[in-house]
């Protein structure tokens, strides 16, 4: 099949995990992931984020396929069932709004700034050397660490699941695939 | 002379369980499957010679490659 340009926008998302070691600052641009699928969920009832230019999804399905780092196997049951995948959007949900939470006390100064990029939730890693200061409140600084945690933990597990089963296992329960899946059904009921 | 039995294959989506990602879309060499509406994915019966691509692709393994009917 012949490839078009949104088939390299795996680029621009592997582009952007190495950014953040070297700058966190460049963490802002994730938002793009965040806003794009759900802009297109909402206006034009579909998935088209997804099915074309999701970057990590590409990036899943070269090391899972074309690179063979996937085991190739079924996903278990529980995985793909609606239980577990809106348990997770919703976890996820509360886990971003407590970040964001934490982004707004140090923007109101009720907070100092942690250097920490936190994988999975837990692993508080040191991330200093990616801070160079900024012209900005340290509120901005403060977000990027928390929405590159976002990206890395989420990933991490994408790797994680891609190596066990199929490659792009990562989009059975993700947080945005789900999200949008959930708005083109509301949407599709209406009409 | 009897007349040859073709056995046609093809290839069929349990919606409820797709996840509406399309990476079956990506790998059909026929464009016999989309994603109907961002809901599930659709395969059509005309295109499709079920060569068991999609099913292989399916990340929530949703797709099985069965007889069709005529
Ligand atoms: S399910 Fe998630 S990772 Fe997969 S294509 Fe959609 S947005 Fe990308
Ligand atoms: S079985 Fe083959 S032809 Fe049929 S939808 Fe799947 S990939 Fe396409
Ligand atoms: S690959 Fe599987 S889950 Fe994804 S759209 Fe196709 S049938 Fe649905």
């Amino acid at each position: 099949m012949k490839k078009r340009w949104y088939d390299y926008i795996w680029v621009f998302s592997l582009t952007y995990l190495i950014l953040g070691f070297f700058n966190i600052l460049f963490a802002w641009l994730g938002l793009l992931c965040f806003f794009i699928p759900l802009i297109i969920s909402v206006s034009r009832g579909t998935k088209g984020y997804c099915n074309r230019y999701c970057g990590r999804g590409q990036l899943f399905a070269l090391l899972g396929g074309r690179f063979g780092l996937s085991r190739r196997r079924d996903i278990p049951g529980w995985m793909k069932s609606k239980g577990f995948r809106y348990g997770f959007l919703a976890f996820f949900l509360v886990m971003f709004f407590l970040m964001l939470w934490n982004t707004c006390l140090v923007f109101a100064g009720a907070r100092d700034l942690k250097q920490v990029v936190t994988l999975l939730w837990t692993l508080k890693l040191p991330w200093h050397w990616a801070y160079h200061g900024t012209l900005f409140h340290p509120g901005v600084a403060q977000f990027a660490f928390g929405f590159y945690s976002v990206m890395l933990t989420s990933t991490v597990l994408g790797l994680i699941t891609m190596l066990l089963f199929k490659p792009r296992s990562w989009c059975v329960y993700c947080p945005m695939g789900t999200m949008t899946q959930l708005i083109c059904k509301a949407k599709n009921r209406e009409t | 002379m009897e007349p040859r039995i073709r056995i046609r294959r093809s290839a069929f989506v349990d919606a409820a369980s797709c996840v509406a990602c399309g990476c079956c879309v990506k790998v059909c060499p026929l464009g016999a499957i989309s994603v109907f509406r961002g809901v599930a994915a659709n395969v059509d019966p005309k295109k499709c010679v079920g060569c068991g691509k999609c099913a292989r692709e399916c990340p929530a393994s949703v797709i099985v490659i069965q007889e069709a009917q005529a």
